[in-house]
This record gives structure tokens, C-alpha cells and sequence, in this order.
């Protein structure tokens, strides 16, 4: 995995003064499974800083979520095995810290919400015990000042009438309150990174605005860290700072947010874009890509893409792009990137 | 919560009149002589007969002598057997070493049961998982009644580690070795059912989610999944402690306890017509509360469910 070397390496055009907060270099995981190893990342690399917003973008089955999961720790092994790269915080190797070291991490310095919070959330305990346990277990605090600190966390995230709802259980709670209180959940211990895993999917269009706007504010205001992991370009184009595109567990693309609208540098990318419904453009067809997300138990040869890519040329059969740089913090993996850009 | 208990205690009179009813008439209906043997070698003297048809209302239709059995149950009052033995005597004998025989069994099944489940759902597939889908089905496949006599004759007679049988005061300790009989099967079912919960529970979201907040493992199993997972086998044990209620006739037959299933059986055979109905009505009274109970507990184990 040369290629993936130089992404790594290359990744960071910042003096390498400070570590980065949160850094995935070069991951590799793959699935065991009865009908053969499924190659689910292959050579992920990402950082965020603090105060920063970092949206992955994928459809599924792209390793997004599998990536999350590995930072966090809490992969299902088997059938998921990390084969290779490394997840740092601040610095520090996380893969293969004790597992005592990783789980101190867990909650504490890396936090993460999950997609349905209905089924994410315990449904035999109160969401007040699930925000109070880590509270009470991992910081010795009192019941009643756990209690307390409970309250003042749902507040926080604006659920009204906190006092009485925190003695309540996740099914009494609407989608997108349930949703808040996991925020709050996440939030109990302050960590400085939070992984947000399609945290809006599961809600309606005005309830995830709702949603995203807490989550920008709260990361805001705590200048956290935060991971959005999405497939929806709207939510993207509206909080993150950076954006990483995934494509069959590999990073495609990366860029800020205003240079990945403006022009895409990967075929990818720009099928994304075209297939999101515009104003402008009413009445036309919408545009899809054509064919499936690929079967990551036989990951075409070359660039994954090429099967659905419509500029895919021979080379692109045979060759695995590397990850070209078009700027800082800028890379394509595409063999026409330069092209693409210069296009516009 | 309290409409509800009331509607289900109001439920439970039809089913009692409804088994008593039939109970009743089932025993009265069962072909043959009452008095047969009754006086040993000799037919019974007339005189004899007529009174006990006097006592026990025999002369009158049977809907009338069970509207007559059931205005004196009413009023507490058993009835006696053909010998004038107090029924409600009878009872109070041989329903406590059942209560502790039903006790025990429930303590055995429950502790190895559910440890067994766990220990193999944790651990899909392995050594420990097969081992304990083994036994289980090992234990499924054998008749009670074989279990118990081997277990009584290796650890009774040839090895002389327990006494074989148990003495009339039926103490805790000497129930230990029939309750685990009289578990056995229930064991492997709670084992079973355990383990299918764990293995389904084990990957679930809430789990997932205990585990980012970075809880030890033992409170993510101990505390997330075991009470998630425990949930229906908890309601499993408590219909189970209903029937165990019932009396055992195998066990207690095999191990000598004398409890309200040996009794059962043998009022059947000597057409003790007072003394069976008195002991079943009783025993569906039992039944019919451990229902409610689990039903009630259900609701406070699982708060998504709610009785209106």
C-alpha cells in the first residue's frame, strides 16, 4: 500500500508542531466472514483538530461507520479484524494500547452517538441512569450530584422540562428528544472529540435540522472535535469545516467544504453532487450513478469506481490511483484529478 | 396498575369454579365402588354406607353436592376424608415440603441454568458453548423418572453419599439431591433460553453504546445485557415455580418426599373425592397467582410495558 503511505505522510501540510487531536492513518480492516474476507478499509487516513468539523461522506457499506468503530474500539471481532495503520489521540497509538488504556479513552476523550437512538439507547433504564452511569462508574461521583449534573446535560441540549424527563425511559421520549439525549449522553464526560454517526438519518427533515444545529453549537462552543459521518451532502455543506468522500473503504477525496462544492476533484464526488436534487433544475430527470456500490468480498481491480465511473479509461482497469495533491489539505485519488479541477 | 390486578383477581373466580366444577365431577364420575375396601377384608355394613351417603351428600344430583362442597369451601371448610380426617389437615402436611421442594428446584435451575446460558451465549461456539448445548440436550432426552432413579441409585446406594430417600420431615438439606431431579429438565430449558437471549441481546445497539461510554466489561454484561437478556427467562421461571407448586408425583415417588403430589396420587387411587378436589382447587389457586405475579413482574422488569 505505497499509495497510502504517501497519503499518510502527506496528509498534515501544517508544520508537524502539534500532533493532530484525532488522527487515522493508513487503517486497514477487514471482515472474516463463511463466504471470504471482505476488505471493508483499505488505508484510511484522516485527522480533525479541535474546534473542527470533519464530515465523512460515503454510501453505505463505504467503511465509514467501520472506521468510527475502530477508533472507538468497539469493532465486532470477530468477524472485524484491524490488519494495519494506526489510530493516534493526541499522539498517542491507540491500537495497540491495553485494553484498559482504550476504554479509559472511550467516553472520556473520544465520544460517540449512534444513528437510532431508540435502539442505541437502553430501553429498560432510565435515560437519566444511562446518562448518570458513566458519572457515577467513571468519575465516582455522588447519585444526587450525578443526578444533578443529568439535568443541568439535558438542559444543555434543550430538552424542556429536564427534571421530570430524566426519570423517564427512551421509549417515552419523541425521535428527535431521544436523539438530544444521547447527545447529552456523549457529552457527560467531556471528551474532546465526538464521532457522530449518521446521528440524523433516522429523524425528520425539520427534526434534523434541529439536531445539526445543537451539534454545531455544542461543538462550538466546547471547541470539540467533531466526526460527522454521513451520506447526505446537505447536512455536510451546511456544518463541517473539512470532508472526506469514501468509496469501497478507501478515502476518494478530501478537501475543505466551499473547494469540494465549487469543483469536485473525483468522478466520485462529482456523481454525489449531480444526483442531489436542484431548484434550478426542476422538471429535468434527476441524475443517479449507475450500478452498485461495490462487493467488498471482490473489490474491482484498479480504481474501485471505475465499473460506474464515466470517465474511466484503461489505465483505470489496471492502476490503483494514488491520492494526488490539488492544494493544502487537498488530495484526488483519481488519475484524471488535475484534469477534473482544470475542467472546472 | 391496580384496575388491573383487580380485573385479573375478578378473572380468576370463573377459572376456579370452572376447575373446581370439573375436577368435582370427574372424581364422583370415575367408575367403581367409593366404599370398595374401604372396611378392609369385608363389604362394607349397610349401615356404614347410608351414613357416609348421609355425610357425603351422595344421594343428592351432583350439581347440588358440588353447590353444597363449594358453599363449605367458602367457608374454610375442606371437608373430610372417608376416615374423618380434616382434608384442610392433610393439606398442611404435605404443602409446605412441597413449597420447599418447589424452593429448592427453583434455586438449582435458577442459579445453574441461567450461569450456563451465560456462559455459552457469551461465547458463540466454543468448547463451553457446545458443552453446555450437549448436556442440555442430554438432559432434555432423559425421562425424569430415569434421572432420578440412577441419581438415587449411584449417589444413595452404591456410593452412600446421600440417604436414598427422604425422611418425613423433608428438611432443606435432604431436598436438595430431588429438587435437582425434580429441576433437571427445567434447567436445561432455562440454560437454553438463557443462552439464545445473551447471543441475540449480545449485539445490540444498547450494548454497543454501553461499551463507547466506556463501561467496564463486566457492567456492559453484568448490567446492560444480563438485564435485557434475563427478562424472559425471569417470567419462565416464575410459571415454572407455579408448576413445581403442583407437586412432583415422579420425583416425590422415587425420593419418598412426602408432598402434595404423592398425596394427589393416591387420594386419585382410594377415590378420595374430597381430598382431590380440595388439593387441586388449591393447587390452580397457586398456579393462577404465579401467573399474575409474573405478569406483574414482567411489567416491572420490561417498563415498555404497561398494564392500563
Amino acid at each position: 500500500m505505497s499509495t497510502v503511505d504517501k497519503k499518510a505522510g502527506g496528509a498534515d501540510p501544517a508544520p508537524a508542531s502539534a500532533a493532530p487531536l484525532l488522527e487515522v492513518a493508513d487503517l486497514h480492516v477487514e471482515f472474516r466472514t463463511r463466504d471470504g474476507v471482505a476488505k471493508v478499509l483499505n488505508g484510511v487516513s484522516y485527522h480533525i483538530q479541535a474546534g473542527e468539523t470533519l464530515a465523512v461522506l460515503g454510501e453505505s457499506g463505504s467503511g465509514k461507520s467501520v472506521t468510527a468503530q475502530t477508533v472507538m474500539g468497539i469493532l465486532d471481532s470477530p468477524p472485524a479484524f484491524v490488519t494495519g495503520g494506526s489510530v493516534r489521540f493526541r499522539g498517542e497509538e491507540l491500537l495497540t494500547a491495553s485494553p484498559e488504556r482504550r476504554r479509559a479513552v472511550r467516553g472520556d476523550n473520544v465520544a460517540m452517538i449512534f444513528q437510532d437512538a431508540l435502539s442505541a439507547l437502553n430501553p429498560v433504564f432510565t435515560v437519566g441512569f444511562q446518562i448518570e452511569e458513566q458519572l457515577r462508574v467513571r468519575r465516582g461521583v455522588s447519585r444526587a450530584e450525578a443526578r444533578k449534573r443529568a439535568v443541568e446535560l439535558l438542559d444543555l441540549v434543550k430538552i424542556p422540562n429536564a427534571k421530570r424527563r430524566v426519570r423517564e425511559y427512551p421509549h417515552e421520549f419523541s425521535g428527535g428528544m431521544r436523539q438530544r439525549a444521547m447527545i447529552a449522553m456523549s457529552l457527560a464526560l467531556d471528551p474532546d472529540v465526538l464521532i457522530a454517526d449518521e446521528p440524523t438519518t433516522a429523524l425528520d427533515v425539520t427534526v434534523q435540522a434541529q439536531i445539526m444545529d445543537l451539534l454545531a453549537e455544542i461543538q462550538r462552543d466546547r471547541h470539540m472535535g467533531l466526526v460527522l459521518i454521513t451520506h447526505d451532502l446537505g447536512v455536510v455543506a451546511e456544518v463541517a469545516d473539512r470532508i472526506v468522500v469514501m468509496y469501497a473503504g478507501r478515502i476518494v477525496e478530501q478537501a475543505d467544504v466551499r473547494t469540494l462544492f465549487r469543483e469536485p476533484g473525483h468522478p466520485y464526488t462529482r456523481a454525489l453532487m449531480e444526483s442531489l436534487p436542484r431548484l434550478d433544475l426542476k422538471g429535468s430527470t434527476l441524475t443517479t450513478i449507475k450500478g452498485l456500490p461495490p462487493n467488498l468480498l471482490r473489490i474491482p481491480s484498479g480504481c474501485p469506481f471505475h465499473p460506474r465511473c464515466p470517465m474511466a479509461a484503461e489505465r483505470c482497469r489496471t492502476d490503483l490511483p494514488a491520492p494526488v495533491r490539488l492544494g493544502p489539505e487537498r488530495t484526488s485519488a483519481c488519475h484524471f484529478a488535475e484534469e477534473l479541477i482544470s475542467r472546472g | 396498575m391496580g384496575r388491573y390486578v383487580l380485573r385479573r383477581l375478578l378473572q380468576m373466580v370463573p377459572v376456579l369454579l370452572g376447575t373446581t366444577f370439573l375436577i368435582y365431577v370427574m372424581v364422583w364420575a370415575v367408575p367403581g365402588d367409593p366404599f370398595a375396601g374401604k372396611c378392609g377384608e369385608r363389604a362394607c355394613p349397610d349401615a356404614y354406607i347410608t351414613e357416609m351417603r348421609e355425610r357425603f351428600n351422595l344421594d343428592d344430583p351432583v350439581i347440588v353436592q358440588y353447590g353444597k362442597y363449594m358453599l363449605n369451601l367458602l367457608s374454610g371448610d375442606f371437608g373430610e376424608t372417608s376416615s374423618g380426617v380434616q382434608v384442610i389437615d392433610r393439606i398442611a402436611d404435605t404443602f409446605p415440603v412441597t413449597l420447599r421442594l418447589a424452593l429448592v428446584a427453583l434455586v438449582i435451575e435458577a442459579v445453574i441454568g441461567i450461569t450456563a446460558g451465560i456462559v455459552s451465549g457469551l461465547r458463540n461456539r466454543g468448547f463451553l458453548d457446545s458443552l453446555v448445548l450437549v448436556s442440555t440436550l442430554f438432559l432434555i432426552s432423559i425421562p425424569v423418572f430415569v434421572t432420578g432413579s440412577v441419581i438415587q441409585l449411584v449417589f444413595g446406594i452404591q456410593w452412600g453419599v446421600i440417604p436414598p430417600t427422604v425422611s418425613s420431615k423433608a428438611t432443606f438439606g435432604e431436598l436438595i439431591v430431588p429438587g435437582f431431579v425434580l429441576a433437571s429438565l427445567s434447567m436445561a430449558y432455562v440454560a437454553r433460553l438463557t443462552r439464545s437471549s445473551i447471543a441475540e441481546n449480545r449485539r445490540a445497539d444498547y450494548v454497543r453504546t454501553a461499551l463507547a461510554k466506556g463501561l467496564p466489561q463486566r457492567r456492559v454484561v453484568g448490567v446492560h445485557l444480563l438485564r435485557n437478556s434475563l427478562i424472559p427467562v425471569i417470567t419462565f421461571l416464575g410459571t415454572d415455580l407455579g408448576s413445581f407448586l403442583g407437586g412432583a408425583i415422579v420425583t416425590e415417588g422415587i425420593f419418598n418426599v412426602p408432598g402434595v403430589g404423592g398425596l394427589i396420587f393416591r387420594s386419585i387411587q382410594t377415590k378420595e373425592g374430597a381430598l382431590v378436589t380440595g388439593l387441586v382447587t388449591l393447587l390452580v389457586l397457586a398456579y393462577l397467582v404465579m401467573t399474575l405475579l409474573v405478569d406483574l413482574l414482567y411489567a416491572v422488569l420490561d417498563p415498555r410495558i404497561r398494564y392500563e
